[in-house]
């Protein structure tokens, strides 16, 4: 086991792919000499090659729509997108070409192409350097979405999203790109889980709480706190945002009658809006209580300086978790 | 306006052979069996054309979309390709998935509405046609880079309309084409009309300046001439196999039909802008000149007629017989690997289709 940041996970696993795949590609804005904003292709170019770790012009249309176009050549491009705010203008090569090809042409072209993305708030940054796009994509048959928590999870999920023929969009939580964590580096990618399998992080008989990326650790915090005040806060990280792994998650429900979904996105049309009818259509007579969600507002991302008045935390998810016991009443907050 | 370069041409519009010390080496292997082929396929085109007019008239396919008056651009420019280059398309360019060797049917599957594809990319090395406009330049970039890096001779070949000319897509993947050398040929069809919107709207100056901008070097050609056009696009091909990187051909040309079967071209243009083009139509114009030199007689003209006439009885039949999707079809293919949602709910419409056996 080696102890690495979740950016460094990252690293090695593009490091690794590359090594073991001359098809893979990586390409995007200043992921050549810079290693990109984050760092995360640190040292890739000086190791594989201006060919294999390209630096595009920047157009975000351009740099999905020519992975389109090597998939097609047989290639297995990696893509950068620097910020999630500026995925937007890829919006239509990932929606009206990525996602369908394979559909249009009735399985003639595979386009294995990973888009990864830094994604969520916390960092107090700039507009457009805080979303949290994923509904867009969750929402769009044809494409795989993919979120980590850990270092482990991003060494392995990012090369399984690599291996997959399916296009992946693979969200990183940027607010969790220095967390640390032990990564076994030599482990087999085939004894690995599945990539589209949720997790269960604790078990706890009273609620199941629901998230996914940055908000992980925290709603192991939240358990952490409950035990305290003696309630047993299962947490399940999502990991796979499409499809989602409704079975592990009702499997929960079905032992505790309760849920809290927390994502950063805004609430309405968010995937906890599809996890909660999810789960009430899997266990409805299981459930104690309605599915409750501690999300973003339905606000465009707020200055840096109120994010923490938008982004979910400990506390706010806490809320949810009592609300979810009844100790608060569930009606006050639709 | 001033031009980049002015306008290639070879035939003028009463079919005679002008001379031209820069392409008359480029075309001197064609014989006269090569270039009556050429006038077959002209006729061809047209005529399966028209045969898809009639059936969508018919209410065989929902929609198609013309070539009509288009066919000297698409034959003169597919012709000049290798089975190893690669096409990619728009929706209208019915001639070179001809020239690639498609199974007639298939020209129609997709305005049928049967399918969302016409035919194996690979098996003919075309792309399935594009809708977005311009979106398909960007992947045609992408798959020429991957040419490039395979150290092939091969090239790209991506059509695109006038109308795409203004679609951003277009100026990245010019951008990108050029500052990595995409062995990459743009063919701007421009037909003058994108559905209602005239080409002085979408451009202040001639097309292949505005490639010539982005340092891809740009020519204009006479696009209702195939002479000029296989000339021009030989050459292009010629100088992107010599490593020259990308290169920009607008072929002048004209939609002589509407923009599909759904619109109605007296609403928005001049009948006498139809006349003035009809004079100079490419297949008019190829016949005088092979009758003039003696290539095509009242003989040849009845055999390719009657080819023509055999490849749309070939066409009709065809069509008739493409059948609907299986109904549990639909769920094929938009996953590469299993997906347990998707899988549920092809189950579940399974069993509601199953409630109307009983």
């Amino acid at each position: 086991m080696t102890t690495l940041t979740l950016g460094r996970a990252l690293n090695e696993g593009l490091r690794r792919t590359l090594a073991d795949d001359p098809r893979v590609l990586v390409m995007g804005e200043d992921v050549g000499a810079l290693g990109g904003v984050y760092r995360v292709t640190d040292g890739l170019q000086a190791e594989f090659g201006a060919d294999r770790v390209i630096d595009t012009p920047l157009a975000e249309s351009a740099i999905v729509g020519t992975a389109i176009g090597l998939a097609m050549r047989g290639y297995r491009p990696v893509c950068e997108i620097q910020f999630d705010g500026f995925v937007f203008p890829a919006f239509d090569q990932i929606v009206s070409q990525l996602a369908r090809m394979r559909s249009r042409t009735r399985g003639k072209v595979a386009l294995p192409v990973t888009i990864r993305i830094p994604v969520g708030g916390g960092i107090g940054a700039a507009e457009h350097h805080s979303e949290s796009p994923e509904a867009y994509f969750a929402h769009t048959p044809g494409l795989r979405v993919v979120t980590v928590a850990n270092p482990q999870d991003a060494y392995t999920c990012l090369r399984q999203s690599i291996a997959s023929d399916d296009p992946v969009i693979f969200f990183e939580p940027k607010r969790r790109y220095h967390a640390k964590g032990e990564v076994d580096l030599e482990a087999p990618l085939s004894a690995a889980p599945p990539l589209d399998g949720a997790r269960v992080l604790t078990m706890g008989d009273d609620v199941t709480l629901v998230t996914f990326g940055a908000l992980v650790p925290t709603a192991l915090d939240v358990a952490a706190v409950a035990a305290d005040e003696g309630t047993g806060v299962e947490v399940i990280d999502l990991r796979s945002l499409s499809p989602l792994d409704v079975d592990t998650v009702a499997a929960s429900v079905r032992r505790t009658g309760r849920v809290v979904i927390a994502h950063e996105a805004p609430r309405s049309g968010g995937l906890g809006a599809e996890l909660a009818a999810s789960i009430t259509e899997a266990c409805f007579a299981y459930l104690e209580t309605a599915p409750v969600r501690v999300t973003g507002h339905d606000i465009p991302y707020p200055p840096a300086r109120a994010e923490q008045h938008h982004l979910p935390d400990l506390d706010r998810i806490l809320d949810g978790v009592d609300r979810a016991l009844g100790r608060t009443p569930v009606e006050a907050a639709p | 306006m001033s031009t980049a370069t002015g306008m290639t041409r070879l035939l003028d519009e009463r079919g005679t052979r002008l001379t031209s010390p820069e392409f008359d080496p480029v075309l001197a292997d064609l014989t006269s069996a090569d270039l009556l082929g050429l006038y077959r396929d002209l006729v061809l085109v047209r005529r399966l054309d028209a045969e898809a007019t009639a059936l969508q008239r018919q209410g065989e396919l929902a929609l198609w979309p013309p070539l009509l008056g288009q066919e000297a651009a698409q034959i003169g420019t597919g012709r000049a390709l290798r089975r190893d280059d690669f096409v990619f398309s728009s929706y209208r360019e019915h001639a070179v998935a001809y020239t690639r060797g498609v199974a007639l049917p298939d020209l129609v599957r997709v305005w049928r509405g049967i399918a969302l594809s016409g035919w194996d990319p690979f098996e003919i090395g075309m792309a399935a046609p594009q809708v977005i406009i311009g979106a398909q330049t960007l992947h045609a970039t992408g798959y020429a880079m991957g040419v490039q890096r395979d150290g092939s001779d091969a090239a790209v070949v991506v059509y695109l309309g006038d109308g795409a000319m203004s679609e951003g897509d277009v100026a990245e993947a010019m951008v990108f084409a050029a500052s990595f050398r995409a062995p990459l040929l743009f063919v701007c069809q421009n037909n003058q009309w994108a559905i209602s919107e005239p080409v002085r709207l979408q451009t202040a100056v001639p097309f292949a300046d505005r490639a010539t901008g982005f340092g891809i070097p740009g020519r204009v050609v006479d696009g209702n001439d195939v002479l000029a056009v296989l000339a021009e696009t030989r050459a292009a091909l010629a100088r992107i196999r010599a490593g020259e990187g990308p290169q920009f051909l607008e072929a002048t040309t004209y939609r002589m039909g509407p923009h599909t079967t759904a619109d109605d071209p007296t609403r928005y243009r001049d009948a006498a802008e139809l006349e003035a083009w009809r004079e100079r139509d490419p297949i008019d114009r190829m016949a005088r000149h092979l009758r003039a030199l003696g290539i095509l007689g009242d003989a040849e003209e009845a055999g390719v007629q009657a080819e023509a006439a055999a490849a749309a009885a070939e066409l009709r039949a065809g069509c008739l017989a493409l059948t609907d999707p299986e109904p549990l079809s639909v769920f094929d293919d938009v996953y590469a690997e299993p997906h347990p949602r998707l899988d549920r709910q092809r189950a579940e419409y399974a069993d509601y289709l199953r409630g109307f056996d009983s």
